[in-house]
């Protein structure tokens, strides 16, 4: 039996072996095989001609942190539907009631943070 | 498989409802009320919290349980213990209020999301007394907390507010995570994470079982800042507003024991022979390195702390005490009724002495304070004397019970050395009382009604505890009474 | 290939505690301390998880969303403070960190 869901597995590990063959073998032809004549243009980030102002890695300006740390919360604490949505049915209206009573709990949450301004962009 | 809704009494959780109810009413409030009328947080928080004290005293002698799924024991009770400490919580929370009110408008904090979050934690508190289930144990822990980590930074930008709020989240986290392992491998040996059952399944599950007692322990004991554990305290009552410490060196500490005493005594009293040694082990070194270093403190919010430490230690000592003697855990509960008068009122008066926030917290500011405020040194006086346990007063009757607790448990070197400690803490606190009568200073008083209410009313508390300790004595046994039962009848 | 047992979960999950706990104890960095701390919450993840399984037990992996969406919660806060800290002291390395002494 084990084998037989080793086997069924067979195609996507051919698929694996060619792509990665693939990604490993074509840079290594077009660097090997490529011709190289680097001038001092070529090797400027923005080869239209922009000249590069500062620093790669800058700071993000602090409102997207906000956001970010926002989503974070927003975004896990919906796993708590989860366990809800799977067993919808069977949970009835008890389920309901309880998930109605978290989302608005949730929800107020949410309108505080907009009324504090967190969510305005500028 | 048919669902069935479990036993569901809201009517006995309804001082928590209450709490949280009211934080988010709070939260309401703030869409509608316009930004000039600050002035009415704390008065709906004051309001809450005493319909919630009214509710809890309401429900003293009842005992059952709710959220009770199918075929298993209940997630929340409500038991004499759980009530008796719920009347600590909020205790604690309406004479923070009191306290916070002048202060923060001084300081400009005066923001409504102190009172939300006070209430918050509030309400994680009351949760750790009720849980009977680790995993709402540790639910409980991070609503107390969370909020706690955000009020002690609340007085950013000022530096050292902030360094307090992150040394605190990070030991904070810290110790859960090592409870939440704790929690999983008490999970894997047991099956389970009810405490009854635990209680019923813990014997059999050997070395697994140990490991996550000693997981609990530290996790709990970071929590109440035994040491070794207790690195980073000081530092985090001294940077935090000093309300805020108030509230964290009582609330948060009692809410640590109240889940400690739940669990070790009423889950785990058979691996006692295993806990009950690293627990004394913990309290001895807690009141030596507390009541050691709290001498050389200039400051009295760091002295405050590393006394809190000390205290800390006590409650240890009553813990350990509590599988082998009856008293234990009544002594426990009644140390941490007077510790929280005792303290909270130490603090208002620190309160009132610092004008600007971080200025005139240090020792010396206190000299003169008896010519210059007889009334408030006076309290001040009283208060340090129920910190070291001078008689009549709450600190003293609270040290009795836990060390005669101690000797019935067979751990007469335990009391000898919480004697000798208290001795030694005897040279710091009367320190204070020696400045502010034995010198003269000078220096701004700020003390208006609501700090003044506060420091006679915790003040006449301790008196009533020193004096007259017996009948409060006899509900705190009341409320270990239970407890006890559970664990003798299953 | 031998049958990965029960034991080889936990034996996973208390190797990454420890890396966690170590890592809170000898790094400087809050933000190290901080990822450090999430792995300690995520071993203990994965012992709830291989212990419902192995138990058939669904309680263990309820509980591992509760830790989640602690451990969520405390990200949110943790990440708040430690930018506060940054923006005033242009560092976040804890032993820099200490202006009360005592």
């Amino acid at each position: 039996m084990d084998n037989q869901l080793l086997i069924t597995y067979l195609p996507i590990a051919v698929l694996l072996g060619i792509a990665l063959f693939l990604a490993v073998l074509l840079p290594v032809l077009s660097l090997s095989l490529g011709p190289k004549r680097p001038t001092f243009r070529k090797l400027s980030p923005y080869e239209s001609g922009m000249t590069p102002i500062g620093e790669a890695q800058r700071r993000l300006p602090v409102k997207f942190y906000r956001i970010a740390v926002l989503f974070i919360l927003f975004d896990v604490d919906i796993i708590l539907l989860v366990p809800w949505a799977v067993s919808f049915r069977r949970l009835g209206l008890y389920g309901l009631a309880a998930m109605l009573v978290f989302m608005f709990i949730f929800i107020l949450g949410d309108a505080w943070v907009w009324k504090k301004g967190v969510l305005e962009w500028d | 498989m048919e669902f069935q809704v479990p036993s569901l009494n809201l009517l006995i959780v309804l001082p928590v409802l209450i709490v949280t109810g009211w934080g988010m009413l709070l939260m309401l409030a703030e869409f509608f009320i316009p930004e000039e009328k600050k002035s009415w947080a704390p008065w709906l928080t004051m309001l809450g919290l005493v319909l919630a004290l009214i509710q809890t005293i309401g429900l003293w002698g009842y005992n059952g349980g709710t959220f009770t799924p199918k075929g298993g024991a209940p997630m929340v009770v409500v038991d004499n213990f759980a009530t008796f400490l719920n009347i600590i919580f909020l205790l604690t929370g309406i004479l923070t209020v009191l306290i916070s009110i002048h202060y923060l408008r001084r300081t400009g904090l005066d923001r409504p999301e102190y009172y939300m979050l006070l209430l918050f934690s509030v309400s994680g508190m009351m949760l750790m007394g009720m849980a009977n289930d680790l995993i709402l144990v540790f639910l409980a822990l991070e609503l107390l907390s969370i909020p706690l980590y955000i009020l002690s930074g609340f007085a950013w930008p000022r530096p050292d507010s902030e360094e307090s709020a992150m040394k605190y989240f990070l030991l904070g986290a810290f110790s859960s995570s090592i409870f939440v392992f704790g929690i999983a491998l008490t999970y894997g040996s047991t099956g389970t994470t009810s405490l009854p059952l635990v209680l019923e399944r813990i014997s059999d599950a050997g070395m697994l079982g140990l490991v996550a007692t000693a997981m609990l322990i530290v996790g709990f004991a970071f929590k109440v800042a035994a040491a070794p554990f207790h690195m980073w305290t000081p530092d985090v009552y001294e940077g935090a507003p000093t309300t805020v410490t108030a509230f964290m060196s009582v609330g948060a500490k009692v809410g640590g024991f109240a889940a400690m005493l739940r669990v070790f005594v009423a889950a785990l009293p058979q691996l006692g022979e295993a806990w009950v040694p690293a627990v004394a082990g913990v309290a001895t070194l807690t009141l030596i390195v507390g009541n050691v270093v709290a001498i050389v403190q200039p400051n009295i919010k760091r002295m405050l702390a590393y006394s809190s430490i000390a205290h800390a230690g006590y409650i240890m000592i009553a813990v350990a005490a509590s599988v082998n003697s009856p008293d234990g855990v009544s002594a426990a509960l009644f140390y941490m009724l007077a510790y929280l008068f005792t303290n909270l009122g130490a603090f208002a008066v620190v309160i009132a002495l610092e004008h600007k926030q971080g200025e005139g917290v240090m020792l010396d500011d206190y000299k003169g304070l008896g010519k210059r405020r007889p009334w408030l040194a006076l309290a001040m006086a009283y208060f340090m004397l129920s910190l070291t346990g001078v008689p009549p007063t709450g600190g003293f009757s609270g040290k009795f019970y836990v060390f005669r607790a101690a000797i019935e448990a067979d751990l007469l070197w335990l009391a000898i050395v919480g004697v000798i400690t208290s001795v030694i803490s005897g040279y710091y606190y009367l320190r204070v009382v020696y400045l502010m009568y034995m010198y003269d200073g000078e220096g701004e008083v700020v003390a208006n009604r609501a700090l003044v209410w506060t420091v006679g009313l915790t003040a006449l508390a301790t008196l009533v505890l020193g004096l007259l300790p017996g009948p409060w004595f006899d509900m705190a046994r009341d409320a270990a009474l239970q407890t006890v039962q559970m664990v003798a009848g299953g | 290939m031998p049958e990965v047992t029960i034991d080889w979960y936990v034996a996973l999950s208390v190797i990454l505690f420890s890396i966690g706990a170590l890592g809170v104890l000898l790094r400087r960095n809050a933000i190290i301390l901080f990822m450090s701390i999430e792995m300690m919450l995520n071993a203990a993840n994965l012992a709830f998880v291989a212990f419902a399984r192995h138990l058939g037990d669904l309680d263990g992996q309820v509980l591992v969303f509760f830790v989640i969406t602690v451990a969520a919660a405390e990200v949110a806060v943790g990440l708040v403070l430690i930018v506060t800290i940054f923006r005033t002291k242009k560092s976040i390395n804890i032993d820099e960190i200490h202006l009360m002494k005592g």
